[in-house]
């Protein structure tokens, strides 16, 4: 990871270039990343990329309910020469969850797209195939969403148990 | 039903579509679906294969058969009750799993490991990427044709199994990795048992490669076919020895040593076309490096404790129960709801037998994760089988998507 | 004739027994004798039973973690189905006997298991391998359904995963159940009324 003063530096440069792209900055126990304004997502990417993060490993969303906006996407981008990785963030609300996708740079976010798609229900403007992956096609509900249910059988008690015909 | 959604009048078609090649000529193309039960996918990965003729054009996956919801379940346990949860993800590599579990969450907790622990963790984990690889190494051969290599790699996973079953009682899914350490230290005849082990390893490992290396059908199955380069492979979030085996000397046991691994003596095997061949011999060789791995961690085992000391977080000895109050609150406390990690965030990767497996961890101050996420290195492996097939035969397509070791737990979680 | 009764032992006393049977020597009761000890009598259902449980042909269908106890019990050296018989796995459902259901089973992937075993032939018989199947186990979410929602399950074999040995014991239960009761069709076996499959819709 670059430390404190090697994110500060990254965060004046990305400020530098576009001035409102970046909302905030952090680094906490040994972790650098990045707060991003979702409609600028590309543009933070390429910059990092073309500085070194060039290597996707992985694009994942997490949902802050009850915090708005809800629906976050993280990228963890890593640096194989200097070994470093720093995480960008960029956060999207439940009623406009849109934002750009970035399978023009790293054609292996394709699928892990469609899987954000899928358990949170952030759609990926520009992506060749949105359409869910885990789940079946026709199903209605993003799971991984905090207020979904998790669902399953309930546990059968004697007090419960349903009958399996007249003598029970 | 009477009303067929798109999504399965689609399922259940096989397309046909012709198009013009040349003077009186068409390309037939035919879309065939490898179905999810198949006798050479490994698991449940269904395929639709474009096919024009004997040669494949394209190929898409569709995955989703084996989704579990462990993320989701995650979420709902304590981070303690966790850990079986999510070392079901990739059911060949568990101990991967609950490593980056736990040490994700170590991190948020700015927990330190002992010594002795990081040791016991390092022998563990190179004695399942062993398993993990000779499972790998019999199942590829089955699929090539090779009768025989499944039941000498069967054999040496029973052993292999019988060495976990020592340490923790389990042969598979064992929960013996925790938050600060290991559940258990090992038992007496542990070191014994797994140094007669790695005494007779090599030359079952020699026979492995006398029987397909040189072998003329394995060669000519496996020379050339399903080549990928580095860019493609790096831009495709390919890690493991499917990178390795392009020339990428990519491994995060030696750039970001973890766990001590930087205490060892061990190299990294790196192929050199990126074909099927390679593939084999990189995971082949990386037997020998386990071996290596695992003797150092066993003569330079440290005594210690094999559990972090912070009582909050980790639970209390037996025998202290009798004696301590405080021990009696601690477990008292941790068993029932766990133990409440400060709110942040911690993306924990390790090097897994088929990749980099990270753990993204997001903890709101509570008892339990408010977001496990699991980056496994086979859903992101997956997405290289359509540029390693296109333009070659069906055959080399079977040898190729069994050279990828896909393991569908870890693709679907 | 009669037959010299020497000093020897039971061995030799047999052989001369069935030398004399051979020569159709032998009348009454030593004929009788003779029928009880080297002839066994049973029922056609006994004897269809036996043969049947010693030749299932199971369908390599492994799921998760527990296929791969399975292929350990299959094709270990040290726990093997070969010495029941079993070792002839068939990958096509038409020629299969049973299913032994290794491993979680999602949404997306219980019809298709529906459909592969309306494709297996009578008679034909489901195991359920693992915590996952049997009662969706340690993921008791959305994503699970367990398998006697959709199947009929004969034996259900807990363990997560199974040890190879629990599933041999499985395995022989199931083997007791066919020799000793199977009715050809599972629809008698459990009173299944008006669960015949619509297709094309």
């Amino acid at each position: 990871m670059p430390d404190a003063a090697g994110l500060d530096l990254i965060a004046e440069q990305l400020a530098a270039v576009d001035g409102d792209c970046l909302i905030g900055h952090s680094f906490e126990r040994g972790r650098a990343e990045l707060q991003i304004d979702p409609a600028k997502n590309i543009q933070v990417l390429q910059w990092l990329s073309d500085r070194g993060y060039s290597f996707l490993a992985s694009l994942h969303g997490v949902d802050y309910y009850p915090h708005e906006p809800r629906l976050g996407v993280v990228y963890e981008l890593l640096d194989m020469h200097e070994v470093d990785r720093i995480s960008v963030k960029a956060r999207v609300s439940v009623e406009s969850p849109d934002i750009a996708s970035v399978v023009s740079l790293w054609p292996g976010g394709n699928a892990d797209e469609r899987e954000v798609y899928d358990m949170f229900g952030v759609v990926f403007v520009g992506h060749p195939d949105l359409r869910r992956i885990l789940m079946p096609e026709d199903y209605e509900g993003f799971p991984q969403r905090r207020d979904f249910p998790v669902g399953g059988e309930p546990v059968l008690f004697t007090y419960n148990e349903q009958g399996y015909g007249e003598d029970r | 039903m009477s009303t067929v959604s798109d999504y399965r009048k689609r399922e259940e078609s096989v397309t046909y579509s012709t198009e013009p090649a040349g003077p009186g000529e068409t390309h037939e193309l035919l879309t065939i679906n490898f179905g999810p039960v198949h006798p050479s996918t490994h698991g449940v990965l269904r395929l639709y294969a474009t096919l024009e003729g004997e040669i494949v054009r394209d190929v898409q996956p569709v995955i989703g058969y084996l989704h579990t919801g462990i993320e989701k379940t995650a979420e709902d346990k304590s981070y303690w009750k966790a850990i079986p949860v999510v070392e079901r993800m990739d059911y060949l590599s568990y101990y991967f799993n609950a490593m980056a579990f736990c040490g994700a969450v170590e991190e948020l907790l700015v927990l330190e490991v002992p010594k002795r622990a990081q040791y016991l963790r390092v022998i563990h984990l190179e004695l399942d990427r062993l398993m993990s690889h000779m499972v790998w190494i019999g199942t590829f051969a089955l699929d090539l044709g090779a009768m025989s290599p499944i039941f000498y790699c069967f054999r040496q996973r029973e052993l292999l199994l019988d060495l976990f079953e020592m340490s923790s009682g389990q042969r598979m899914h064992t929960r013996y990795f925790q938050v600060g350490g290991v559940a258990e230290d090992i038992p007496q005849g542990f070191k014994q048992k797994v140094q007669q082990y790695l005494d007779q390893a090599p030359a079952v490992f020699d026979q492995l490669a006398d029987l397909l290396e040189n072998n003329e059908i394995a060669l000519q199955r496996l020379r050339g076919t399903g080549v990928i380069d580095e860019q493609t492979a790096l831009s495709l979030g390919v890690t493991g020895p499917l990178l390795r085996a392009t020339g990428n000397p990519w491994d995060l046991r030696k750039a970001a040593p973890y766990s001590s691994y930087e205490d060892f003596d061990f190299k990294i095997p790196v192929g050199t076309v990126g074909d099927n061949y390679d593939r084999f011999r990189v995971r082949h060789a990386e037997l020998y490096e386990s071996l290596k791995i695992i003797q150092q961690a066993l003569d330079g085992l440290p005594e210690g404790p094999y559990i972090a000391d912070d009582r909050k977080v980790v639970l209390p000895p037996r025998h202290e129960l009798a004696t301590s109050m405080e021990a009696l609150i601690h477990h008292f406390k941790l068993v029932t709801e766990g133990f409440r990690v400060p709110a942040g965030e911690s993306y924990y990767p390790i090097e897994s037998p088929r990749g980099e497996l990270g753990c993204f961890v997001r903890a709101d101050g509570s008892a339990k994760p408010a977001r496990v996420h699991m980056r496994d290195p086979s859903f992101h492996n997956l997405q290289a089988l359509a540029p390693m097939v296109r333009g070659g035969y069906i055959a080399d397509f079977i040898a190729t998507l069994a050279a990828l070791d896909p393991i569908i737990g870890g693709v679907d979680r | 004739m009669e037959i010299k009764r020497e000093q020897v032992d039971e061995f030799r006393v047999r052989q001369l027994r069935a030398r004399d049977m051979l020569r159709n020597d032998l009348s009454d009761e030593d004929l009788e004798q003779y029928v009880e000890q080297a002839v066994v009598t049973t029922t056609l259902e006994k004897a269809i039973g036996w043969a049947q449980g010693n030749s299932i042909y199971p369908m390599t269908f492994g799921l998760a973690c527990c296929s791969i106890e399975m292929m350990a019990t299959a094709s270990s050296p040290r726990v093997d189905l070969a010495r029941f018989g079993w070792e002839a796995f068939r990958a096509s459902p038409r020629q299969a006997d049973l299913i032994i259901l290794a491993g979680r089973i999602s949404t997306k992937m219980a019809p298709i298991i529906r459909r592969v075993y309306d494709q297996m032939l009578e008679p034909k018989f489901a195991i359920s391998m693992g915590a996952c199947c049997s009662s969706l186990g340690v993921y008791n979410n959305y994503a699970l359904i367990p398998a006697d929602k959709f199947l009929p399950v004969d034996v259900y074999v807990p363990g997560c995963p199974p040890r190879p040995e629990a599933l041999v014991y499985g395995i022989l239960k199931l083997r007791e159940k066919l020799q000793h009761n199977a009715k050809p069709g599972w629809r008698e076996r459990y009173d299944a009324v008006g669960t015949e499959e619509v297709t094309g819709a």
